[in-house]
């Protein structure tokens, strides 16, 4: 199907090579390498957590990288910031455009560039002209004269692609694109696509499905960990090879869980719905058992998450701890019945970074703590020294505030937060995002330990190899629903990927 | 150059927020040096009368500053207060006029800014409502429905022993009696504030709601209460008002939202919510008043009253950015000095 492209290689638009890009602790990307050539269209794939958005944020100028050899049709390129980067050629269309919703859709292609008259006023009748000779270029039909709120995502992308087309892109970066579409809109978008990559148009495609993969690309490229892995020929390889690729990853990184004595139920989760974000979700988690929640960004883990704590609502079906029935979006009730919750994000959820580490500490029982209705200050202390040094807690003093501790660190206050409740159940939500691998393997030695003494961790996380390493079980969750449950000795990367990314009708039920 | 900063910002937060930590220690600095300073220059200033005429008039500040510092520290604003002083003042011209005994009038005056806070509230939190345009918009509501009340007229018959107690001294000292149940207030609230669980919840709230969420903090349910002990404590100062100046009028206490909102600004609060204690907004609404009275025995007019306070607020605000901008940049400079050799 596209065997004129491989014919001659087309010349090189856009390369990346051996790019590095770190957030303090945290590398993000260690040897990020794309190259795209004009008229391919190139799919850039790895797990959470391999680096492809950090990827695309250097491409689009948002982030710059520590370290790159970086060049846009043979000039050395270094973005300050988006503008320099579509000044170049690069356009990028995200997930899900952020349109000005009161504008027209001829408006919101020409923003900031509207053609003028010779009045110096906009000249509205040349935008739409223009605006709807795009749309006849790109084979869609869409009127220029309309307003932009309430159109689909799908329709907004194609108007980003539109703008993108008129400012002369090279290079056009879809992330994710097809995520939020429906078959019909794919196929569209594919259509569109194709006729760019005719024209000559290098398009850099970001998606986990890898039967629009196979069907749409010629080369792909796969980044494991923060590094290329490997660029491939899409004819000359396979699903099976690209997901080995995925997911390989050497023994040292694993974080096995010491074996503990698996008691009762304590979590019981019975057809838990949300409308639209998950439906008919069966858990049960025992005491001492860790049970891993897999799935890709978006499959709705979190979601279940916070719905069972009761951040969120939820329509039907019910939770129950060690028998007893939760109320629904009450947290306080959770945590009263002996439910933890570390979040995912630390800074704005786990944490009130202002307040000091003994504050933290004791946020969760700042009403065991008070006694006739007040807390005293060396009460308050002593608590959160207990927790925090049984955690470890690296802090100049108690009453720093817990933003000048490190990310691993500001982890362990979190979790003696909530340990300090002594729960019976703990989701922990990505329980190392964004530490040094040093803590991270004490936040599992933690995790493990805790589950060693009775408690049941229902834990999210986005890391293969950690989910891999400590879950007794793996729940896999896609697209709102669980799509397979896998016990440990069953547990390989490639069964957890596949439950994840395949197709809803390959799986059985 | 952004983004390169930007990781270094983080680092950069410690040494910033310790100075904001210890601004209390600054604001009862400066306020302890402006009386001093005020004692030496002004000969009138150090006597039992300034103390009862400084006092009595930062009273109304001072008690609508407690409920409105919970209020800003949990995320909201509630600018709606003076009005409901107002409507407060102009319900008990009505009543007075209607023969009601003085305890009556003054439940009833409390009452109505319990309904004043409630309405805030069940708009802020039951409907989700920002509190900036709701409190607006009663600001607006609570002055009319005091001019429906009362219309232009004003009630200054109240009774001599109503108006006398209020403006009386504990002995020499020239302290006013009504500010020992002025200092009980504040009291409760540096209280409920600083060393309950409630009081802790609201820091959470302030600083990100979600966080809030995560440790049992009942979003809604806190703050309506808020929200209503703005109103109750807003009508005392109302019930405060009318009766040191006898006289109930409708636009008694207007624009006194702004002078509380500057005060508390002033105290170190931030607006932002999530930051802020009781000491520092006292201590911020003793300065705003020393200093106004201080400049009044030397006849500053009240234009540049007005300005002096507009001025140190801007001060409060702008001195610890600049402080942290500062810092900033000279961080910045050096990690590009030790970036710059390395990175090939």
């Amino acid at each position: 199907m596209t065997s004129n492209h491989e014919a001659a290689p087309a010349p090189v638009v856009l390369e990346l090579r051996n790019a590095v890009k770190s957030f303090g602790a945290v590398v993000a990307v260690s040897d990020g390498t794309i190259e795209l050539r004009e008229g391919e269209i190139h799919a850039l794939i790895g797990e959470n957590g391999a680096g492809k958005s950090t990827m695309v944020k250097i491409l689009a100028g948002v982030h710059r990288p520590d370290v790159a050899t970086f060049q846009v049709a043979g000039e050395d390129a270094s973005f300050r910031n988006v503008g320099d980067s579509k000044a170049a050629g690069i356009s990028v269309i995200y997930q899900e455009p952020t349109l000005f919703p009161d504008l027209t859709v001829a408006e919101n292609i020409f923003i900031g560039r509207q053609p003028v008259n010779r009045l110096r006023l906009i000249d509205r009748r040349r935008m739409r002209r223009d605006a709807a000779a795009l749309f006849a270029e790109l084979g869609v039909d869409l009127d220029p004269h309309r307003i932009a709120d309430g159109l689909s995502i799908a329709d907004q992308q194609l108007i980003e692609i539109a703008k993108a087309i008129s400012m002369d892109a090279r290079v056009l970066v879809m992330d994710e694109p097809t995520a939020a579409l429906s078959g019909a809109e794919v196929d569209r978008l594919f259509t569109v696509a194709r006729r760019l990559r005719d024209q000559g148009v290098g398009i850099l495609f970001i998606s986990h499905r890898f039967e629009e993969i196979f069907a749409l690309t010629d080369r792909i490229t796969v980044m494991r960990d923060g590094a290329y892995v490997s660029t491939h020929q899409t004819a000359e390889t396979t699903e099976a090879e690209v997901v080995r690729e995925m997911v390989g990853r050497s023994v040292d990184q694993l974080f096995p869980k010491e074996p503990a004595p698996i008691g009762e139920p304590v979590l019981e989760v019975t057809g838990l719905t949300r409308r639209g974000i998950f439906s008919d979700i069966n858990l049960v988690v025992r005491s001492g058992e860790i049970v891993g929640l897999a799935g890709l960004v978006g499959a709705g883990r979190t979601e279940v998450a916070r719905a069972v704590f009761g951040i969120d609502r939820y329509d039907d079906g019910s939770v129950t701890l060690n028998g007893t029935p939760i109320p629904p979006h009450d947290p306080q009730a959770s945590i009263d019945a002996g439910i933890a919750f570390v979040p995912e994000d630390r800074r704005k959820q786990g944490l009130v970074m202002d307040l000091s580490v003994a504050r933290n500490a004791t946020l969760a029982v700042r009403r065991e703590l008070a006694r006739m209705g007040l807390i005293s200050a060396s009460h308050e202390r002593e608590v959160a020294e207990e927790w925090t040094d049984r955690l470890q807690v690296k802090t100049s003093s108690q009453s720093a505030p817990v933003s000048t501790l490190s990310g691993g660190n500001q982890q362990k206050v979190v979790l003696a937060k909530w340990l300090a409740t002594e729960p019976s159940l703990l989701i922990i939500d990505e329980p190392t995002r964004g530490i040094d691998v040093g803590t991270k393997s004490e936040v599992h030695r933690l995790i493990s330990d805790l589950a060693g003494r009775g408690i049941a961790i229902l834990m999210i996380s986005s890391e293969l190899p950690e989910v891999l390493g400590m879950a007794d079980r793996v729940v896999v969750m896609r697209e709102g629903r669980v799509s397979e449950v896998i016990d440990r000795s069953d547990a390989v990367p490639e069964a957890v990927m596949r439950a994840a990314t395949a197709a809803r009708e390959e799986v059985p039920a | 150059m952004s983004t390169i900063v930007s990781p270094e910002k983080k680092a950069a937060r410690p040494r910033w927020q310790n100075a904001l930590l210890s601004r209390d220690a600054v604001m009862v600095a400066i306020l302890i040096a402006t009386i001093i300073t005020a004692s030496a220059m002004l000969p009138r200033f150090a006597s039992p009368l300034t103390v009862g005429f400084l006092l009595i008039d930062v009273i109304p500040v001072l008690l609508i500053a407690m409920p409105m510092t919970l209020v800003i520290i949990a995320g909201e604003i509630d600018l709606s207060v003076a009005s409901t002083a107002g409507l407060t003042s102009a319900l008990m011209g009505v009543l007075w006029q209607s023969g009601q005994s003085m305890v009556t009038i003054v439940v009833l005056g409390l009452i109505a800014g319990l309904l004043c806070g409630a309405l805030n509230g069940l708009l802020v939190a039951g409907l989700g409502l920002p509190s900036l345009a709701v409190t607006i918009g009663t600001l607006a509501l609570y002055r009319g429905l005091a001019l429906v009340t009362i219309g232009d007229d004003a009630v200054a018959d109240f009774p001599v022993e109503a108006t006398s107690f209020v403006t009386s001294k504990i002995g020499a000292t020239g302290i006013p009696v009504v500010m020992i149940g002025a200092l009980l207030i504040v009291l409760a609230y540096a209280v409920v504030l600083h060393m309950t669980p409630f009081g802790r919840g609201l820091f959470a709230l302030g600083f990100s709601t979600e966080a809030a969420k995560f440790v049992g903090v009942k979003v809604d349910r806190t703050k309506f209460w808020l929200f209503v002990g703005t109103g109750v404590v807003s009508a005392l100062a109302g019930i405060f008002w009318t009766l040191r100046y006898s006289s109930a009028r409708s636009d008694n206490a207007s624009g006194l939202e702004l002078a509380v909102v500057a005060a508390v600004l002033l105290g170190g609060v931030s607006i932002f919510g999530g930051r802020g204690t009781i000491l520092g907004v006292v201590s911020a609404v003793l300065l705003i008043g020393t200093v106004n009275y201080g400049l009044r025995l030397e006849r500053v007019s009240d234009v540049v009253l007005i300005i002096v306070t507009g001025a140190l607020l801007i001060i409060s605000v702008v001195g610890p950015r600049i402080a942290e901008g500062v810092a900033t940049r000279w961080r910045g400079r050096r990690l590009r000095a030790r970036v710059s050799p390395t990175s090939s």
